[in-house]
């Protein structure tokens, strides 16, 4: 059992084996179920998961309001484009983040990864890594159990709640989880998967959580975009050998301290940031007819 | 006990909110099984059901429920046509609530025309939820374990025949609640147990004369 980044670390390295073999073992004792039962209940969530990645890709969705309805398919014709800033890859993480974030407000069927709101982030940048980079599904299925059981470690100590502590909980958590699976998926060590995690969560320190008209789709839906890439360039400045001296378990509480800090405007209530704001303010307004 | 990987990768369910949709519609599910074959459902919604509800699609969600259709199941976004084609009535109002939760429904279930059961209930976040009144008794039902509702007479041995029943078939009661309004008259019981229950037990529990109506969820 382990119930801290450091602990996970000492297991993975005295034993010498990826994240992802102690975060199976650990929930064989923890779910009761077998080595096959876990990695089939895995799949099960990433077959989901890769569904929802794609389906708004090249159809736009319905969305209550119509605020995001086509953020991703817009995002996946330019990523096509040959003329993009950050390439057809970092293009393609994105319209995958954003996609996902279109069919969870289309109510569309989606899994929570480790929030609906943030459920773009993982599968986005794990999946668009085994494509682009010819990973076996096995190999970005154990970066997914390696990126899940980061995540445990954050709902066991601290929280992944918009409403407790602001969006740096959720999509900075899936940023991080991300992180460490894409470390892993790319062949770095657990050290440098950890180090992957620290870095995306710091990028987020204090991200607050601000839904314009209270729906989760703006900035919801952007912020998948822009976590996915955070994870995406954590994971590559811990694979480059960047030093971060502040452990995981460190950053992760500092993380809960910021959003205990917050105050409830910027938790979820719609009441602050880019909610707050006059068009914020029209848009709830026409939506809700009030 | 640690926290699963699957409470972090997951739930699987039908968006966006797992708080204001699939945890809504797991409570119209649990509150249709405490009620008979009903023809019309009056929801109430409370707090930030009301305030936020029609943005998240509570109503469909909380609708879809009642009917059956499960959180992780796409037809969520149909459940008007859905009704509609099963001639199920339905309505929604804002209603203020009493001592719960900001995101709670008070869900009544009618027959022609006639009230044949009213329940208040709570989505907690991350889809879990919890049932606090059945046709005015204090209850807490999470529909976390297979769970048995009874409605009785408040006398003495109706307990001891319960628990007796369960004994026998081997079942192991986790929790129990009674509440009753007053001395004498009707009173409920929510019991929470181990392993599922067979349709025979159930009508074992209910050939007494002091019990009016069992049901399983």
């Amino acid at each position: 059992m382990y119930h801290s980044c450091r602990q996970l670390l000492e297991m993975t390295e005295a034993r010498k084996v990826p994240i992802h073999e102690i975060v199976i073992e650990n929930e064989m004792k923890n779910s009761n179920l077998s080595r096959a039962e876990v990695i089939e209940n895995i799949k099960k969530r990433y077959r989901i998961m890769q569904t929802s990645a794609e389906r708004a890709l090249e159809q736009p969705l319905s969305t209550e309001g119509g605020l995001i309805t086509g953020i991703a398919s817009t995002q996946y014709r330019y990523s096509k484009s040959g003329s993009t800033l950050c390439g057809r890859f970092v293009n393609t993480v994105m319209a995958r983040a954003l996609s996902c974030s279109e069919v969870n407000a289309s109510m569309g069927k989606i899994c929570a990864m480790p929030t609906a709101g943030s459920c773009g982030i993982v599968p986005a940048v794990l999946i668009t890594i085994g494509e682009e980079y010819n990973k076996t599904e096995e190999e970005v299925i154990a970066a997914l159990i390696t990126a899940s059981g980061m995540g445990t470690i954050v709902v066991e100590n601290a929280t992944v709640a918009g409403s407790e502590g602001g969006c740096q909980a959720e999509c900075g958590v899936a940023a991080a989880m991300a992180a460490a699976g894409a470390v892993e998926l790319s062949g770095g060590t657990p050290a440098m998967s950890m180090e992957a995690f620290s870095l995306a969560l710091i990028n987020v320190m204090g991200l607050v959580c601000d839904p314009v008209a209270g729906l989760v789709q703006i900035p919801c839906a952007q912020r998948n975009a822009s976590q996915a890439v955070n994870a995406l360039l954590s994971a590559d400045m811990a694979l480059g050998g960047a030093v971060f001296p502040i452990p995981a378990d460190e950053v992760i509480d500092a993380m809960y301290k910021v959003g205990k800090l917050l105050p409830v405007q910027l938790r979820e209530t719609a009441m602050g940031g880019i909610a707050a704001t006059e068009t914020a303010k029209d848009i709830t307004d026409r939506i809700f007819h009030r | 006990m640690g926290v699963s990987i699957f409470q972090v990768a997951g739930p699987v369910m039908i968006g966006p909110s797992s708080s204001h949709t699939a945890g809504a519609a797991r409570l119209g599910r649990i509150a249709a099984k405490l009620a008979d074959d009903f023809d019309f459902v009056s929801f109430g919604l409370h707090g930030s059901f009301a305030k936020t509800g029609k943005g998240h699609g509570t109503d469909k969600a909380l609708l879809a429920g009642v009917m059956g259709i499960r959180e992780d199941d796409e037809a969520i976004a149909d459940a008007y046509a859905i009704a509609d084609e099963a001639t199920i009535g339905y309505e929604f109002h804002d209603v203020e609530l009493t001592g719960i939760h900001e995101n709670s429904v008070r869900i009544a279930f009618y027959k022609n025309g006639e009230l044949l059961c009213k329940v208040d209930g709570s989505s907690l976040g991350g889809g879990e939820v919890m049932i606090s009144r059945i046709n005015g008794y204090e209850v807490e039902l999470s529909g976390n374990l297979p769970t048995i509702f009874v409605r009785q007479l408040d006398t003495r041995g109706v307990l001891s025949h319960i628990t007796t029943v369960l004994a026998e078939g081997g079942i192991n009661i986790a929790t129990m609640k009674v509440s009753r309004k007053n001395r004498s008259e009707e009173a409920t019981c929510v019991i929470e147990v181990d392993e599922e229950i067979e349709e025979g037990l159930l009508k074992k529990i209910e050939n007494n004369p002091n019990i009016y109506a069992v049901r399983f969820i």
